[in-house]
């Protein structure tokens, strides 16, 4: 009888642990919405997300976000410009190229570059990136290039790690059948075994658009952070992140409520990152 | 130039520029820092002159087995409910699989905000140790449920249908036979939590808050080391002592993937199949 008891109170102390990441999602959907939505019809919804003037110690203050919205945009388009076609090379070289003594040591850089902290990041781009970008490009070296080339270095491991395990679930055969047909291991690799492993490196790419949009600190660090509409990549600009961690420590009343809501609108950004994600996960594991 | 030879050479240079960064970055960052790693970076007091460590390090312990202390028993019974007792196919198992992939996807600013507007104001707990840590439990909660999971599907059926034919229960067999041979894994999946922990900033800033000094008690605000750096290398007067911090939390990590690779490669030695 005991055992029993004990067997079904389990049960439910187990079944309650499960639902508890449904219940945190809730939750945060909650606080972050019913926080931020109220600011952003004070402020009216298209003069908040179109607004291009964020100037919120003004009288009257405004609180226009697309400047932020356009700066996580473009930085993260950067991102993808450095990280993508290194990656997925990289990828390529570690699953066909790289002889499997040389492979035991590589792995774990990757691995590494993943532990890394991306405060250490930002304190990378600080120290190295921004002076070099100082030395040989225009501009103070806070900008767009400076950020997209640090993320793209940070998004790597995401790439890399995803994108060669759907190389290597690429039947064996099909890179056989190329061979025997008369194309060269790289042809072989590029046209064949590639494009069958689309979706796994599709994949690897919507996560990078995910972390490379909420990364802040490594941002920060080297974006310049200015709150205006972003002109040039050797401009600084100011992404949605940004804007919450560096206005967050001081701001009160309807302009704690702005960045809250701007909160929100990285969430509802990640959330159809999530959505592109699972779907594309879903038809490969149709396929 | 042949197609074939580009398509090579193109590897080449992406491979190489990959691991030349990744070298480039940790070589650079201990040969900067190593030398500014004097004694009274770790004075037990921190104070402006010495801007020391030591608190930041408590700090981060704390933060580390608080967050280990709420989140790994929740991971854990959520992996085995998910796992043993779940049947396949159910709705609501895929509801869970669903959110716990959305909390992976969430960035940790997002999850600073709402530990702010949750943790911190509506609980009144105040930028405090307590508010950092279950925000943090939050972001590796999916991280444990996941590697648990893994780790409880590689224990063969036979030994669950074994320990049930000598007469045992679910619970028992679970306990006594299931967890046991999966905590190798479960212990990976922690390793790689504490990394998490430990590199967190922007998800503390605004909930265990910035001050510099030990704690009274779960209730005070503490700097990790990892916002402690951000503090320092923000400032601008503390560069010095930035690099040393980068070379501690370097080190961090490295062992910590030592430490998950080490318990990977005994794991997959001591597989029973």
């Amino acid at each position: 009888m005991k055992q029993k008891f004990q067997e079904k109170l389990m049960q439910y102390v187990f079944f309650i642990s499960a639902i508890a990441s449904i219940f945190a999602v809730l939750l945060i959907c909650l606080f972050l919405f019913m926080n931020g939505l109220p600011a952003i019809f004070k402020i009216g919804p298209l003069d908040f997300l179109l607004g291009q003037n964020w100037a919120p110690n003004d009288v009257p203050p405004s609180f226009g976000i697309l400047p932020m919205i356009l700066g996580s945009i473009y930085v993260t388009l950067g991102t993808l410009i450095v990280g993508v076609p290194i990656g997925i090379l990289t990828a390529l070289f570690l699953a066909f190229f790289c002889p499997e003594k040389l492979y035991k040591i590589l792995q774990p850089l990757i691995q590494l570059l993943a532990g890394i902290p991306s405060v250490v990041y930002g304190f990378f781009g600080l120290v190295v990136l921004v002076p070099l970008m100082r030395t040989f490009f225009p501009g103070n070296g806070n900008h767009i290039l400076s950020a997209s080339v640090l993320l793209g270095i940070m998004i790597l491991p995401t790439i890399i790690t995803i994108s060669e395990a759907a190389l290597r679930a690429v039947p064996k055969s099909y890179y056989e059948g190329a061979l025997a047909l008369g194309a060269t291991h790289e042809e072989s690799i590029f046209f064949l075994v590639l494009p069958a492993a689309k979706s796994g490196v599709f994949a690897s790419i919507v996560l990078a658009i995910g972390r490379a949009i909420g990364e802040t600190m490594a941002v920060i660090m080297v974006a310049g952070n200015q709150a205006r509409m972003p002109n040039g990549i050797f401009r600084g600009v100011r992404t949605m992140t940004a804007n919450i961690v560096i206005e967050m420590g001081y701001a009160a009343d309807l302009h704690r409520e702005a960045l809250i809501a701007t909160g929100a609108v990285l969430f509802i950004f990640i959330l159809i990152i999530n959505l592109v994600f699972g779907i594309i996960k879903r038809k490969e594991l149709k396929a | 130039m042949s197609l074939p030879k580009l398509l090579r050479a193109l590897v080449y240079i992406a491979a190489g520029l990959t691991f030349f960064s990744v070298a480039f970055i940790i070589l650079y960052i201990l040969v900067q820092g190593i030398p500014h790693l004097t004694p009274s970076l770790f004075a037990l007091e921190y104070t402006t002159e010495n801007v020391s460590l030591f608190p930041a390090i408590v700090n981060t312990i704390i933060i580390v087995l608080l967050t280990l202390v709420i989140a790994v028993p929740a991971g854990i019974f959520a992996a085995i409910y998910l796992v043993e007792y779940a049947k396949k196919g159910n709705r609501l198992v895929a509801m869970i699989r669903l959110t716990t992939e959305t909390l992976a996807g969430i960035p940790s600013i997002v999850y600073g905000l709402f530990g702010l507007l949750f943790f911190v104001t509506k609980l009144q707990w105040g930028f405090s140790l307590l508010s950092g840590a279950f925000t943090l439990a939050i972001i590796i909660l999916p991280l444990i449920i996941r590697t648990t999971e893994e780790a409880l599907e590689s224990v063969p059926d036979g030994w669950r249908e074994a320990s049930f034919g000598l007469g045992a229960g679910k619970l028992r067999t679970i306990f006594r036979i299931v967890l046991p041979a999966a905590i190798p894994g479960v212990l990976a999946g922690v390793i790689l939590a504490i990394g998490r922990i430990v590199g967190e900033t922007a998800a503390l800033i605004y909930t265990a808050g910035t001050v510099a000094r030990l704690p009274k008690s779960l209730f005070s605000s503490g700097r990790t080391l990892a916002i402690h750096m951000f503090a320092l290398s923000s400032e601008g007067f503390y560069i010095d002592q930035a690099y040393a911090t980068a070379v501690v939390l370097v080190i961090i990590v490295l062992g910590i993937n030592f430490l998950s690779g080490f318990i990977a490669r005994k794991l997959t030695k001591g597989q029973v199949r």
